[in-house]
């Protein structure tokens, strides 16, 4: 469904990615992850066209996206919860949806925003109150509602578990399951939270200054000694 | 607040007052103490040292009582300063030396009372709570208040005047608020589209033979258009790079209309710009040409010159409101609702699929059009326009009204007008000290209310039982 083939992308005047190719297939979680600073973000940014890769393919459905720009590549069917949640925080939680919905068929959006709030309750409670008022899990909900709202065909998450208490880290995780598994989203997922991420994912790439130094199963990974030394904390931790 | 001893309480503003003082002598000398003065011989010098020392001194009795005011003893300094802010005007030096003092004074009487009365500083600093009720029914009051207005007897001449100003940058100001406070877009040029709108009515009704209501929605187009044209390339620059592109789109719209004197008729402007008409059904005079009819005969009742007047107040009136309900509308829609993700966030929102040029295009564009409309409405009532009425300095009242209102207000914006043009036309007698009063009012608001007088956003949605 998505593949990069040997990206190099630039963050500032650093080489953030160093010829990247991962793949993501038709109805899969592939969770990506690597420490601060590995290039998982820029990674992510690239696939959107800001930055624009310098080298390197990037093919969504068979079509070459690397020269569109970032509205033209959401078009397409991309939707992402970026990283730091950029929520719109001066308006309301039900604008921040609508226009999370710009690309959907306007038919569809009670439909949509029932199932938004069906995933996150909390969000409907909150739905007059302006976004910038909400807790950071809050905001990370919302975050990925608005993704959602478009009908993606793929879904980006940049660290969605960032800066959350690990109660609120496992709802956010449990409602990435049930997109993936309810709705067909496909799940690009980049994280520093090694261990949920594995656990969730069905495909994993481990990213390691700006190269992809390992990629298996998530429950391979979980199991590498590798893994386990540099992400988990040491082996048996966790 | 501690009470310092009063060997301390005197040190301290000492050393800061004589700062304060040398720095204000620094200055003082060359601006105040040196001024040149026109002579039938060319400029000369006209020293007056005694004067630039006499406003160093007050600068450092100024500090000097703030400290004190500070350190633990605000009453006795309030009560001295007002006094002295009350004795200036007797003071028979320099006209603007008992100016300075009557406001250093007043300022410094203010500041110390503030103290003084904490309670008091908390419910005037700590933001005047304005309930929500007051906002929410101000906009209808004042509406209201408008509308019968011009038909009340204590509204004079004079007064009608300053309220078409006022509306008039109330109108501006909304318009500008499109591009500033929705779409987060500093336009430093907006004079130029009110400029093009005026220039447009001006030629087609001369030209053309147009009438206002004819040419108006051609004069908002020509400034939609411009806006476009401009806007187009120019949207691609971010933040400061776009203001200083728009301030100079400004600059060259007035310099264009002072050199291309074939058509704008250069720096002396455009006279005897037809006037207003009755819908194109009647017009505004005593004797009406052959074939025309008068306002008053149509009504019936008696030739009264100042009904024009009163028609070009609703006029404005209209206008404005056209904007504000514009405003008001396309908050809710799709358009309105970009325009501010794009304010709030420009990568989220192209990565929800916006495209932002087009979007940012938009806005730039329908608030042109907006400035169109308002020139055209200004040419109309002046009769005359020539480039000075153009020129950086409205754009900066304008964006002024806009930012001191509180972006994105639109009561915000009408309680600045009135502030910034309203109040100086009305104490026009003290044309002396009106930018110096100016630069307090806008000190003042920076210092306590930095996000201007009405800072809240509504929310553009509402549910159930939210108030």
């Amino acid at each position: 469904m998505l593949e990069l083939t040997d990206i190099r992308s630039f963050y500032g005047a650093i080489e953030a990615l160093k010829g990247v190719s991962i793949e993501v297939r038709q109805g899969e979680i592939v969770a990506l992850i690597g420490a601060n600073g590995a290039g998982k973000s820029t990674l992510l940014m690239t696939i959107f066209g800001s930055p624009r890769a310098r080298h390197g393919v990037i093919r969504f459905l068979g079509q070459d996206i690397s020269q569109l720009k970032t509205h033209e590549i959401a078009r397409l069917g991309i939707a992402q919860a970026p990283e730091g949640r950029r929520v719109f925080p001066r308006l309301t939680v039900l604008e921040n949806l609508k226009l999370g919905a710009i690309l959907a068929p306007a038919a569809n959006f009670d439909r949509n925003l029932a199932r938004a709030y069906a995933m996150f309750p909390r969000l409907e409670e909150r739905q007059a109150q302006r976004a910038g008022t909400l807790s950071g899990g809050e905001q990370q909900m919302l975050a990925i509602a608005r993704a959602l709202m478009s009908e993606p065909k793929l879904l980006l998450l940049d660290e969605p578990s960032l800066g959350l208490a690990p109660l609120i880290v496992r709802q956010i995780f449990a409602a990435i399951a049930e997109i993936n598994r309810e709705h067909g989203t496909t799940v690009l997922l980049v994280e520093q939270n090694a261990h949920q991420a594995l656990k969730l994912a069905n495909r994993a790439y481990v990213l390691v200054n700006g190269r992809i130094q390992s990629t298996g199963t998530g429950a391979e990974l979980l199991a590498s000694d590798e893994v386990r030394e540099a992400y988990l904390g040491g082996a048996g931790h966790h | 607040m501690l009470r310092t001893p009063l060997r301390e309480a005197l040190l301290r503003p000492l050393r800061d007052g004589a700062l304060a003082g040398f720095v204000a002598l620094v200055l003082c000398l060359p601006i105040v103490g040196l001024p040149t003065s026109e002579t039938a011989n060319g400029l000369i010098l006209r020293p007056r040292i005694p004067e630039a020392i006499a406003f160093a001194v007050a600068v450092f009795l100024g500090r000097f009582a703030l400290g004190v005011a500070e350190a633990g003893r605000p009453r006795p300094v309030a009560l001295i300063a007002l006094l002295v802010a009350i004795a200036a005007p007797f003071i028979r030096f320099a006209p603007e030396f008992s100016a300075a003092l009557a406001i250093g004074g007043l300022f410094v009487a203010l500041r110390a009372s503030l103290l003084a009365f904490p309670t008091l500083a908390g419910r005037i600093t700590g933001g005047v709570k304005i309930p929500p009720v007051a906002i929410k029914r101000a906009p209808l009051v004042i509406l209201a208040l408008l509308v019968v207005l011009p038909l009340t007897p204590v509204i004079d001449r004079r007064l009608l005047d300053i309220a078409i100003l006022v509306l008039t940058y109330v109108m501006l100001g909304w318009g500008l608020n499109i591009t500033v406070g929705l779409a987060g877009l500093l336009d430093l040029g907006y004079v130029a589209f009110f400029a093009i709108g005026a220039y447009a009515y001006a030629l087609l009704s001369i030209s053309a033979g147009l009438s206002f209501w004819g040419a108006l929605p051609i004069a908002g187009l020509c400034a939609a258009v411009a806006g476009l044209v401009v806007g187009g390339p120019i949207l691609r620059l971010r933040g400061d790079y776009f203001a200083i592109v728009t301030l100079g789109f400004g600059e060259i719209t007035r310099l264009i209309a002072i050199n291309w004197s074939s058509l704008t008729s250069g720096s002396q402007g455009i006279a005897q710009i037809p006037r207003i008409s009755f819908f194109g059904v009647a017009d505004f005079t005593a004797t009406p040409d052959a074939g025309r009819h008068a306002f008053h005969e149509l009504f019936g009742i008696s030739f009264d010159p100042s009904h024009r007047q009163i028609f070009i107040f609703y006029v404005i009136l209209a206008l404005a409101l056209a904007v504000n309900a514009f405003i008001a509308r396309s908050r809710k829609l799709p358009l309105g609702r970009a325009w501010e993700a794009l304010r709030e966030d420009e990568i989220a929102a192209q990565s929800l699929g916006l495209n932002l040029q087009r979007i940012r295009l938009s806005a730039y564009a329908i608030a042109a059009s907006w400035g169109g409309l308002a020139g055209a409405f200004f040419a109309v009532r002046q009769g005359f326009i020539s480039p000075e009425s153009f020129s950086f300095l409205e754009s900066a009242v304008i964006l002024a009204i806009v930012v001191l209102g509180g972006v994105g207000s639109q009561l915000g914006v009408v309680l600045a007008a009135i502030v910034m043009i309203g109040v100086p036309e009305l104490v026009r007698q003290l044309a002396e000290y009106r930018m110096l009063a100016f630069g307090v009012a806008m000190v003042a608001i920076m210092v306590w209310r930095p996000s201007g007088l009405i800072s809240r956003r509504e929310p553009s949605i509402r549910l159930g039982a939210a108030p």
